[in-house]
């Protein structure tokens, strides 16, 4: 063996494609079949995709670094289970590009957020987190109730999400800037449940019905978080203890 | 820098800039969000920046032909001058946060500075910006001496070391703007990537060119461990990163892969970041300086061949451990849980490896404050690697996991490990490439060396017993059989640990200000007629057995 070593360690090319053999093989067995086997995700009829107000939401969510503190993957733990809902499911990212599981909870999780507070509390919240909470040590986030929202290129975003898989149709492709204000606002979204669902939130998040804001956004997207499908309330499988 | 470039390889690289600048033209003035016109205006300003310097030395004295019979180490002199730059940026940035997870109103109400934004700066920053150049800096260096041979290009290394920089500088400039994929530690978007692809494929090449010229017949270990980085980052790199961006000029982009095979796609990049930057890496870096410094030949030459194939084989199953109890199949965290156990193998032949090969030199360890730092670093290699193998098990994971159990362990490698053999490598080869006999201040070395031991030191214990605080208070029942504590109830234990560790933080920064003022004085000062002992060392007394 040290025999044979002798020889590899002469030939430059031998080694990097020694090294890329044996570095690619954990990968391909532990990645690869998560492609291809069926049990890996869930299925789950009722699972409703983001509308484009909720996916501005996320992205701002992203941007802001939210998964830097706050995880969304409730794991099969009996005092998670107890503290947070019930454990999270793999089909409740299955549209996630990319997930946000997170890996540091400096605050709680946040998987079955959605409706547990109301907006009000939501917004109050995010412009300061001490008026609500006095021994929170999360940031203001009270610029966001000031910023309008970007909509004019989100038919672009969700096509590049169907593009990776997540099932826009072409309706809402092109609606998507106004499905977005319509979400936020109160003129009427008829066409909007009628894309997304019935259980489609539409309400003025942000308390201004002035202007589509990015806080109408992250709001509207911390309200559907967990409840895209129903799939882990029914879930009959106990948590690990 | 220019000097030793003769005037076509002067003309190359100001058309290089060139095609550079007029990427970065094209993206400021058609993009279609203005984040992406700011980074199209830095790459120009960049690259017209450097332009101008060759510009201004394009008809210098063409260089001497002799320069080709010898090393070439311009590029490691400037990369050491970047790694401190880093160094100080990344750290600093670094307290900065760790005061505001105990302040939170030091964030000046400001949307750029919270803590979600300036985290990756840091994480970035001391990473890919003091990591990754330290590592540049010194592969250079340590794979011209130990092949015998000059590097095999004169514009390709600072294509890859400048190149490399501007990768780093549109990284930590995009998260304070909001330019993320919030991949953890690939948090650049996707044109950021495809970057970094040309780079480092760059340095692939001239690596093995490099290695192909040897005047020695074998392939000296620390180079094997460099290999290894260069080849297995730019797999994982080009894998974790696949996307669809939402316009050619747009910033943003979608990642290929979703939920459950996205996470696991990102742990497995997210560990074989730790094990084949932060770790392979800065093993090349031990195997050439410790022993060289020690004037010790390596301990055991069948240690490295196993530590390195282990290593190299067996970290790329760790990651699923990042996942235990979560939505990612139960098999798949078995098989994390298993290979993280059987790693402490390999990754404890490489520390003792080290440890040994002191042996018959402790009295240097003692008087030497520079190799005090790489004597440490592999003590801390080793109880980090036995740390990660041990929360990896599912059990103690699902106490340690989401809790600073995690940060403090991070920390102990990143601070123990990674910065202290960099700074004893740079130590050793600063004077040796500016032909000084040693270190402007040895007692600087020293207080470095203290600072930085009892800063790493308080930081990793304030982790612990917060982490644990932490993960135990999530879990306790009252005797009514319901939780004890309300999450904020841990949040508030904490507040007296988060002080602690920021004041650790401050104390390794202190110790890395005082190492960059002692560098710079090194390059400024008077060089010397006599070299130091050893630095340009031939293989022969580098191997073992």
């Amino acid at each position: 063996m040290f025999g044979l070593h002798y020889k590899l360690e002469k030939h430059s090319m031998a080694l990097v494609l020694g090294i890329i053999f044996v570095a690619s093989i954990g990968g391909l067995v532990e990645i690869a079949p998560l492609f291809t086997i069926d049990e890996t995700v869930e299925d789950a009829p009722d699972l409703r995709i983001y509308t484009p107000l909720e996916l501005a939401g996320r992205n701002i969510y992203i941007r802001e670094g939210c998964y830097a503190c706050h995880s969304q993957m409730i794991r099969t733990l009996r005092d998670e289970v107890e503290r947070y809902g019930p454990y999270s499911l793999a089909v409740e990212s299955k549209h996630d590009h990319p997930m946000q599981w997170g890996s540091k909870r400096t605050g709680p999780d946040l998987a079955r957020i959605g409706d547990k507070y109301s907006d009000e509390w939501q917004v109050a919240h995010l412009v300061d987190p001490r008026a609500v909470v006095p021994q929170s040590i999360m940031p203001s986030y009270k610029f966001l109730a000031r910023t309008s929202l970007r909509t004019d290129d989100l038919g672009l975003h969700l096509t590049a999400l169907r593009r990776v898989g997540v099932p826009y149709t072409d309706e809402m492709v092109t609606n998507a800037a106004a499905d977005a204000i319509a979400q936020a606002g109160t003129d009427g979204s008829a066409g909007l449940t009628a894309r997304y669902g019935e259980a489609t939130q539409a309400r003025v998040f942000d308390g201004d019905p002035g202007k589509v804001t990015e806080m109408d956004a992250l709001v509207a997207y911390l309200q559907i978080l967990g409840r895209l499908t129903n799939a882990a309330h029914t879930n009959s499988q106990p948590p690990e203890e | 820098m220019v000097a030793q470039l003769t005037r076509a390889e002067r003309q190359l690289s100001l058309l290089i800039l060139g095609l550079l600048s007029l990427c970065g033209l094209v993206m400021a003035a058609g993009a279609n969000d203005d984040l992406f016109a700011l980074h199209g205006a830095l790459v120009l300003v960049f690259a017209m920046g450097l332009g101008f310097l060759i510009l201004s030395s394009l008809h210098a004295p063409e260089p001497h032909p002799g320069r080709l019979a010898e090393y070439y180490d311009d590029p490691s002199r400037v990369g050491i001058v970047l790694t401190m730059g880093w160094a100080l940026f990344g750290l600093a940035i670094g307290d900065w946060v760790a005061w505001m997870l105990a302040y939170p109103q030091l964030t000046f109400d400001a949307a750029w500075a919270s803590f979600g934004r300036i985290r990756p700066i840091h994480t970035t920053a001391v990473i890919f910006g003091f990591g990754g150049n330290a590592l540049i800096t010194t592969s250079y260096h340590v794979v011209q001496r130990t092949c015998r041979t000059r590097l095999a290009g004169q514009f390709s290394p600072w294509f890859v070391l400048l190149g490399y920089n501007l990768f780093c500088l549109l990284a930590v400039t995009g998260y304070p703007l909001g330019i993320t994929q919030s991949k953890e530690y690939a948090e650049p978007e996707w044109y950021v990537d495809l970057w970094l692809c040309v780079v480092w494929v760059t340095y692939l090449v001239l690596y093995i060119r490099t290695l192909a010229r040897r005047r020695e017949p074998h392939i000296y270990v620390a180079n094997w461990y460099y290999l290894a980085f260069i080849v297995v980052v730019a797999m994982l790199h080009i894998i974790n990163n696949l996307a669809m961006p939402v316009a050619w000029n747009h910033s943003r982009a979608y990642s290929a892969f979703a939920g459950v095979q996205d996470a696991m796609t990102q742990w497995w990049y997210g560990h074989n970041a730790v094990a084949f930057f932060l770790t392979a890496g800065f093993l090349g870096m031990m195997y050439y300086y410790l022993p060289v410094r020690a004037q010790r030949p390596i301990f055991s030459y069948r240690m490295s061949i196993i530590s390195f194939w282990g290593i190299t084989f067996m970290y790329m199953w760790a990651g699923s451990h990042h996942l235990h109890y979560t939505a990612l199949p139960h098999w798949v965290q078995t098989l994390g849980m298993t290979f993280s156990l059987i790693l402490l193998i390999p990754s404890w032949g490489s520390a003792a490896n080290a440890l040994l090969t002191l042996n018959g030199a402790w009295h240097k360890v003692r008087d030497d404050a520079t190799l005090r730092f790489m004597m440490v670093a592999a003590i801390f290699y080793g109880l980090t690697t036995f740390e990660g193998s041990f929360m990896a098990i599912r059990a103690v994971n699902s106490l340690s996991h989401y809790t600073d159990w995690t940060v403090g362990h991070v920390h102990a490698g990143a601070l123990g490990w990674v910065a202290l053999i960099s700074f004893g490598a740079l130590y050793s080869l600063t004077p040796a490439l500016w032909g000084r006999e040693r270190m402007h201040s040895a007692w600087a070395v020293e207080a470095h060396f203290w600072l930085a031991l009892a800063g790493t030191l308080i930081y990793v214990f304030a982790m612990w017993n917060s982490g644990v605080i932490q993960g135990l208070m999530w879990r306790t029942y009252d005797t009514g059989g319901t939780l004890a504590y309300s999450f904020v109830d841990s949040l508030v234990a904490m507040h007296p640990y988060y002080i602690a560790r920021a004041v650790g933080g401050a104390l390794f920064l202190a110790g890395a200000a005082i190492g960059a003022w002692n560098v710079w004085m090194t390059i400024k000062g008077p060089s010397s007629a006599s070299q130091p002992a050893g630095i340009d060392q031939p293989l022969s007394v580098l191997a073992g057995e």
